[in-house]
């Protein structure tokens, strides 16, 4: 004890020092990781600024029901767009979402063992595809197949998107209905079927319908597979075999054609864009987790 | 085991029907098909068999279209692996060249320059993103504060495009290439004429693209660390940083591992906003302020004008993609496999 504090050099002293150093240090990595935050948030902002300060001038009556008379001149509106995305993202849930919502329910109520594991690995892997792999699939099958673009094509190519995406969400949904809940339906005497659907579906139906949500907006804004598989019509497509655009089709012509008219349009498809799955997110996520802090 | 063992077993007999089954059976007795149905479903035996089948085959279908996504790649690639062969390992793109010359090694490269580059920029920040969400944030902040940062994940890769057209790219090429160029030109990465439209931006672009998943995926990492774990560093005296560098990040290093090369994977098979930034130019480069381009990038211009040999060209780029991002993305779930089981609950 003595000998630490006679002469110069006092031990209490240097530990203090290099307490004071740690704890510096600590405040500078911990300002940095709050600095990578703010770093992630000027994009965001920036994103949604630029595009609803250039879009939203752009928006009109006349852009929302009037097609597109020009692939890269002024004149119409994205009403055909509008239409094509409508068509395709609808076509795609109605092949998608049932397949993959009996496959979540394969893994969450039936699946056991090595088969299960097996499926839900490739589920896992195959959410991960790019995206454009899965267009070369379809204009592979479809396109060549059929010797022309369409909306089926494009239909196709997002439901294989969603199957992986509607299959995880749906298993992870119904996990978390207790068991207790479908003894309480067999102990009723209903049949397993019936308890999957009338008791266990009913009770997921949240969590089912925020998956399915998540879903539909992530292939909403799905592009790559469709710069492939649809064709980009000007017209309103008649029907699932004929060719067709789609708002993610406007904004990616648009922004690289290099013409102002055609830019305008892009930005205001994009915020149309932008508009519905921003609104379908936040909406989702509020939700989800007003109910987890409940 | 993943999740709460179900609680039919799948083999086991159906239960007979009780007392109040039969007596409503006898009770209503139904003519016809639709009868037949009826009494078949409730005697239970063939509604579980269709049901459980139903969704069996709809579990199939999963697995088949992987295998069928496969094997459509490699029959419509094959006739380009005969024609060009060795050619594909040619030092330039060009399929309107007079020969056709397929070299898919610049376009490999640029893929994965662009995808490493995104990792470098987005996983650090993605991290501190992680460490402030699971151990900075007081609870009112966290939730706001995750929602907003997965909004980032929400936006469409054609938007991100767009702002990368007309925001990005102009913003870098005036007010941050001119600087890097007269601070680190003597690295000979940043030669050339700096056009905007580049490797660095496209990789930066990316960067910005992974940061949510990676720093969803990590946060998940850190909070599934044991707060014992936190606490034992706290009684030896660690300050917060301490915490978070020696008992936190040291635990979930697989994890965190995982969660970059999922990053990784999303930034390989990126398309649409590189495509829009990276300028489109099929040869080697050495400087990252060059254009060059990816593979997914030369999938969508050319795949709906393509035709013949460069049809077959363009899907045999795509095996190559396909394998690529296959094996990041199967390491990837591998690392996160304990973490996802664990988050099935949640």
């Amino acid at each position: 004890m003595s000998v630490g504090l006679t002469g110069g050099s006092n031990p209490f002293r240097s530990v203090s020092r290099r307490d004071t150093i740690r704890k510096w240090h600590s405040h500078l990595m911990l300002v940095l990781c709050i600095g990578a935050v703010l770093i992630a948030l000027i994009p965001l902002l920036s994103i949604l600024f630029e595009v609803f300060r250039q879009g939203l001038p752009a928006l009109s009556y006349d852009l929302l029901t009037k097609r597109q008379y020009f692939q890269y001149f002024a004149g119409g509106g994205i009403a055909n767009a509008l239409w094509g995305s409508v068509l395709i993202v609808g076509t795609a849930s109605l092949i998608g979402m049932p397949i993959g919502i009996l496959a979540g329910i394969y893994l969450s109520e039936y699946g056991q063992g090595r088969p299960a594991a097996v499926v839900r690995f490739f589920a896992d892997v195959f959410a991960e595809f790019p995206s454009i792999i899965i267009g070369l699939f379809a204009y592979g099958v479809i396109v060549v197949w059929t010797g022309h673009f369409s909306v089926f094509a494009g239909a196709f190519a997002l439901s294989v998107m969603l199957v992986p995406i509607v299959t995880r969400t749906t298993e992870e949904a119904l996990h978390l209905v207790p068991d207790s809940v479908r003894e309480a339906g067999l102990a009723l005497g209903l049949p397993r079927w019936r308890v999957t659907g009338s008791v266990v579906l009913r009770a997921a139906k949240g969590g089912l319908l925020t998956g399915s949500l998540l879903g539909f907006s992530r292939i909403f804004g799905e592009t790559a597979p469709l710069v492939v598989t649809i064709g980009g019509s000007l017209f309103f497509a008649k029907g699932l075999d004929d060719t067709s655009s789609s708002l993610t089709y406007v904004v990616w012509r648009g922004a690289t054609s290099g013409i102002h008219a055609a830019e305008v349009r892009a930005w205001g498809a994009a915020t149309v864009l932008l508009l519905v799955v921003l609104a379908i997110n936040i909406s989702v996520r509020v939700i989800t987790s007003r109910r987890a802090e409940r | 085991m993943d999740g709460p063992t179900p609680i039919f077993p799948t083999d086991a007999p159906p239960p007979s029907g009780g007392p109040l089954g039969s007596s409503a059976q006898e009770g209503s007795p139904r003519k016809g098909l639709r009868g037949l149905l009826l009494r078949a479903l409730r005697g239970r035996r063939l509604g579980d068999l269709v049901f459980v089948n139903l969704t069996r085959s709809a579990a199939v279908v999963v697995v088949g279209l992987v295998v069928g996504i496969v094997a459509s790649l490699m029959i419509s690639g094959k006739p380009a692996f005969e024609a060009i062969g060795s050619g594909f390992l040619g030092p330039e793109w060009l399929p309107g060249g007079q020969p056709p010359r397929y070299g898919a090694l610049p376009l490999v490269w640029g893929t994965l320059v662009t995808a490493g580059l995104a990792l470098l920029l987005g996983v650090p920040v993605a991290f501190g993103i992680a460490i402030v969400l699971s151990e900075l944030a007081p609870p009112v902040v966290r939730t706001p504060l995750s929602i907003v940062i997965e909004l980032l994940a929400a936006i469409p890769s054609v938007v991100y495009g767009l702002w990368g057209i007309f925001i990005l790219a102009p913003f870098l090429r005036d007010s941050v290439y001119p600087g890097l160029q007269a601070t680190w030109g003597w690295t000979g990465l940043f030669g050339g004429a700096a056009s905007g439209y580049s490797v660095l931006t496209a990789a930066i672009l990316l960067a910005i693209m992974i940061i949510p998943t990676v720093s969803a995926i990590s946060r998940e990492v850190l909070r599934a660390v044991p707060v014992a774990q936190r606490e034992a560093a706290l009684a030896l005296g660690a300050t917060p940083w301490e915490v978070v560098r020696m008992a936190v990040l040291p635990y979930g290093r697989s994890g965190l591992f995982g969660a970059s090369v999922l990053g990784l994977a999303r930034a390989i098979g990126e398309t649409m906003a590189v495509t829009m930034v990276i300028g489109n130019r099929n040869a080697f480069f050495s400087s990252l302020l060059q254009p060059a381009n990816t593979i997914p990038s030369v999938l969508a211009n050319e795949v709906f004008e393509a035709s013949g040999t460069h049809l077959s060209a363009l899907f045999a780029l795509g095996i190559i993609l396909f394998l690529v991002a296959l094996t990041i993305n199967i390491f990837a779930q591998l690392l996160l496999l304990r973490l996802r089981r664990r988050g099935a609950h949640a």
